[in-house]
């Protein structure tokens, strides 16, 4: 399961409620299921428009697992665990 | 043919000229300044060329910078693909004139959707940024339906889209999104949303009639203005798309009062003094009357006044139009070592007429001809619909007498000895003078005859001439005076 440290990306756009609460419920995500083996950053491409343009971001908030590979993106509800746990290739198929 | 209103009126809004040949005529001077354009189409149609010459043609001739969002095709495939028309883009990029925007999913890729609680702000901060940065006044995307089939919500995708137009607006830039046409022949896109966003729709089209392809182009709707209705023949040859339209050129053109020799003494003579300089000329005739003969004399008497001529055959081969020529004391080789004639071979059927045009119209701009021999330009009926080969002979018409560029026409009857057939019908009224070769019975012979019909803005002779031709050409003699029914009277 477990194959080295993940280093997570959020791209959001501003810091609203519900997004504070999607990353309290990934950090909590992260913690439960990856043993504290993972990095997550949160990037507000508002700040940061040339990272977005790097990442070929379009929508937000999009959550990209960039290690280990492979490469996934998950865009949209990010308090659903379970969707989100599947969309990063964390778990296989419920 | 489409219809067209009248010469567009002054526009409400403010224009920006596209650069892509003949549209900014159909639309009246162009699309309207920091608006929407919608580009539909069908695969294949060119959307991806419209939105890139859009662009392109910015840079080049207006020094407009430009910013291109790619959903569909990646920036590495546009940079190629565009190459084999002549544009740059990555030397543009480097310039800092063109920028792209990647926009799109890589196959391998993998997105995975939870539920419609989403934006795409990212989306419209990386647009803003990269208008920002290139200070870009032109703004492509390509394509909408790659942003619905990717987000899979559509009413959350159009309210994007209409944030996304409204800050284009913002940002003042003028803007074209392609977008996909359900089916050819209708007129609303896949997602139905061009009514709400686009100021303009120009739909583009690629069907099958006849045995070819046809590309049109139409302009559903333009806000702010007037302009022409229909669909107009367009085509892509490699230096893009072009859209030159039957009105495009018609009727503004000066005139002038100049004449030219028309290589024989005596026809000018029978003409009043020779051709004009802006004049179209018809030869008509049935197989074998001179006609190929008049127009090389045409050619030969423009050499020798000085003068620079384009000969576009139909008929024969570039070795056979030599030879011919030769045979009667005519020396076309010398003409074109002299950089006085330049000789297209092409059949008819090679190529599309749009496309046939579109070589014409780049050997005008390029080799800038005083005269243009077309032989013949019957030839081209056999090939297509009646309606496309009057708009081809419109079109032809339009464009040489813009530049005042004498032209010849040969064309070939179908009946021997008839004033005139159907088809000469529907192209004599475009020409300024037409001259008839006929063969005639006389006294017992078959001899050739030849009258000019019409000259319009000159005295003529009205007789019906003999002539034969002999090794120095066509050597016209006296008239037919003493009989009548000479020219319709031949039964073979």
């Amino acid at each position: 399961m477990n194959q080295g440290p993940y280093v997570l990306k959020l791209y959001v756009t501003n810091i609203t409620p519900r997004i504070q609460t999607a990353i309290d419920s990934l950090k909590q995500l992260c913690q439960e299921n990856l043993d504290g083996q993972y990095e997550l950053q949160v990037i507000d491409i508002r700040e940061n428009p040339q990272l977005a343009e790097d990442e070929r971001i379009l929508a937000t908030p999009t959550l990209v697992k960039e290690l280990p590979p492979p490469l996934r993106r998950v865009i949209g509800d990010l308090s659903d665990q379970e969707k989100v746990l599947l969309g990063l290739d964390i778990i296989s198929g419920v | 043919m489409p219809l067209f209103t009248s010469s567009p009126s002054k526009p409400t809004l403010e224009r920006l000229p596209s650069g892509i040949p003949g549209l900014d005529h159909l639309t009246g001077g162009g699309l309207p300044k920091g608006r929407v354009a919608m580009i539909c189409g069908t695969s294949g149609s060119g959307k991806t060329v419209f939105a890139s010459q859009f662009l392109a043609s910015g840079i080049e001739q207006y020094d407009h910078g430009g910013v291109f969002i790619a959903f569909e095709e990646t920036p590495i495939d546009i940079r190629k693909n565009m190459t084999s028309f002549g544009w740059d883009i990555e030397q543009w990029e480097k310039d800092e004139k063109w920028r792209f925007v990647d926009a799109g999913l890589r196959p391998q890729e993998e997105e995975f959707l939870i539920d419609g609680e989403f934006n795409l702000e990212a989306l419209r901060t990386r647009i803003a940024h990269a208008v920002e940065q290139t200070k870009a006044e032109r703004v492509a995307v390509d394509s909408l339906a790659a942003v619905f089939t990717r987000f899979r919500e559509p009413g959350m995708v159009r309210r994007e889209l209409f944030l996304i137009v409204e800050m284009l607006r913002d940002l003042g830039v003028t803007a074209v999104l392609t977008t996909e046409l359900i089916q050819a022949s209708g007129d609303t896109t896949r997602f139905e949303v061009e009514e709400y966003v686009a100021d303009t729709v120009v739909i583009l089209r690629n069907r099958m009639d006849h045995i070819r392809r046809r590309r049109t182009l139409e302009i559903m709707k333009l806000r702010g203005g007037s302009h022409q209705s229909g669909q107009h023949a367009m085509s892509i040859t490699e230096r893009g798309i072009s859209a030159v339209s039957i009105g495009s050129y018609a009727l503004d053109q000066p005139s002038t009062k100049q004449r030219i020799p028309s290589g024989n003494e005596t026809l000018d003579e029978m003409c009043g003094g020779g051709f004009y300089q802006d004049s179209v000329t018809i030869i008509s005739g049935a197989t074998g009357t001179g006609k190929t003969l008049t127009a090389m004399q045409f050619l030969a008497g423009g050499g020798a006044n000085g003068e620079k001529c384009l000969l576009i055959s139909y008929e024969e081969s570039r070795a056979q139009l030599i030879r011919n020529a030769n045979a009667w004391g005519i020396d076309l080789e010398a003409m074109e070592k002299n950089g006085q004639l330049l000789i297209e071979c092409a059949f008819p059927e090679s190529i599309s007429l749009e496309q046939h045009l579109d070589k014409i119209r780049l050997y005008l701009e390029e080799f800038q001809p005083d005269r243009i021999v077309v032989d013949s330009i019957t030839a081209m009926e056999r090939v297509t619909e009646l309606e496309y080969y009057q708009e081809f002979v419109l079109s032809l018409t339009s464009l040489i007498k813009q530049r005042q560029v004498a032209g010849l026409y040969t064309s070939t009857t179908d009946h021997l000895s008839n004033v005139s057939s159907v088809t000469e019908k529907n192209i004599s009224t475009l020409s300024d003078a037409i001259i008839l070769l006929r063969y005639v019975e006389s006294e017992g012979q078959i001899a050739r005859s030849i009258t000019v019909l019409k000259m319009r803005g000159s005295f003529h002779d009205k007789t019906i001439r003999r002539f034969e031709i002999t090794k120095e050409g066509l050597q016209i003699g006296e008239a037919f005076l003493r009989q009548s029914g000479v020219l319709g009277g031949l039964r073979l």
